[in-house]
C-alpha cells in the first residue's frame, strides 16, 4: 500500500505530461477558432471530472444518511472539495476561452449561470462543514449535498432545454468532432481522472489522520481534566 | 502560441498547485500536532 501511492503518482505525472503534449502538439488545430480551441481539452475534461466527483459526493452522502458511516462522510467531504477545485477550473478557463471566441468574458446564460450556482452550492457545503460546530454537521451537509447534486444534471442538460450561447455537448449533443480531437480529449480525461483520484486519495488519508488526531486530543484533555484536583 | 491558451493552461495548473499546497500545509500542521501529542 505504501508503494502503490508513489507508483500511481509517477504514472499519473507521466500520463498528464503525455496528455499535455497531445493537447498542445498532436491534436489538430480547429479551423474556425484556431489555437485557442485547445483550451477545450482542459475545460471539458475538468467539467466531466467535477461532475463525476459531485456524483460521488451524492452517493456517499446518501450512504451516510442511510447508514451513518463515517467513511462515507469522509468520501463525501473529499469528493466535494476536489470537485470544487475542478469546477473552479471550468469557471476560470471558460471565460478565458469565451473572450476571443464570443468577444465577451461572461454572459448570464443558463449553462454558465447554473455552473456558477453549482459551484456556490458546493462552496456553501464546505463552509457549512468548516464553520459549523454542531454534532449534526455531517447530517446537514449530507442533506445539502443531495440538493446540490440535483443541480448537476440541470447544468449538463441546460443547453438542451434552454437557448444558450454555450455550444452543444461533445458526446450526445448531435454535433460532430474530429476523431483525433476525441482521442486527445479522452486521453486528457483519463489523465485528469487519475489526477483527481490521486488528490482524493491523499485528501482522504489526511482527513482520516485529522479525525484520529482530534480524537486523541479529546482523549488527552479528558485525561488531564480527570487528573487535575477538584 | 495563443496568449489565451497559455493563460488557461497556466491558470489550471496554478489552481491545482495552490490546492496541493494547502494539502501539504495541512499535513505539516497535523504532523506538528501529532508530535505535541506524543510529547505529552
Amino acid at each position: 500500500m505504501k508503494k502503490t501511492f508513489p507508483i500511481f503518482g509517477i504514472l499519473t505525472a507521466i500520463l498528464l505530461s503525455c496528455a499535455l503534449y497531445q493537447a498542445l502538439v498532436v491534436a489538430p488545430t480547429e479551423q474556425t477558432m484556431g489555437e485557442v480551441q485547445r483550451i477545450f481539452y482542459y475545460h471539458v475534461t475538468s467539467a466531466w471530472t467535477a461532475f463525476i466527483l459531485f456524483t460521488i459526493n451524492f452517493v456517499a452522502s446518501l450512504v451516510y444518511l442511510i447508514r451513518r458511516n463515517p467513511a462515507a462522510d469522509m468520501v463525501a467531504l473529499v469528493s466535494a472539495e476536489v470537485g470544487i477545485v475542478f469546477c473552479t477550473i471550468v469557471l476560470v478557463t471558460g471565460p478565458i476561452w469565451a473572450r476571443p471566441v464570443w468577444g465577451i468574458w461572461w454572459t448570464w446564460d443558463m449553462r454558465l449561470t447554473s455552473t456558477l450556482v453549482l459551484w456556490l452550492i458546493y462552496v456553501s457545503y464546505l463552509v457549512l462543514r468548516r464553520f459549523s460546530s454542531s454534532g449534526e454537521t455531517p447530517l446537514l451537509a449530507a442533506t445539502l449535498a443531495i440538493f446540490g447534486a440535483l443541480c448537476v444534471p440541470f447544468v449538463y442538460f441546460s443547453i438542451w432545454f434552454f437557448r444558450t450561447q454555450h455550444p452543444q455537448p461533445v458526446i450526445g449533443g448531435g454535433g460532430s468532432i474530429d476523431p483525433r480531437m476525441m482521442h486527445v480529449l479522452l486521453i486528457n480525461w483519463l489523465a485528469f481522472s487519475c489526477f483527481a483520484f490521486l488528490i482524493c486519495w491523499s485528501r482522504y488519508r489526511l482527513e482520516k489522520l485529522q479525525r484520529e488526531v482530534e480524537q486523541a486530543q479529546a482523549m488527552e484533555s479528558l485525561t488531564q481534566s480527570s487528573r487535575s484536583p477538584r | 502560441m495563443n496568449g489565451y491558451l497559455i493563460a488557461a493552461y497556466t491558470a489550471t495548473w496554478i489552481i491545482h498547485i495552490a490546492y496541493l499546497s494547502t494539502l501539504v500545509s495541512r499535513y505539516s500542521r497535523l504532523k506538528r500536532e501529532i508530535e505535541e501529542l506524543k510529547k505529552k
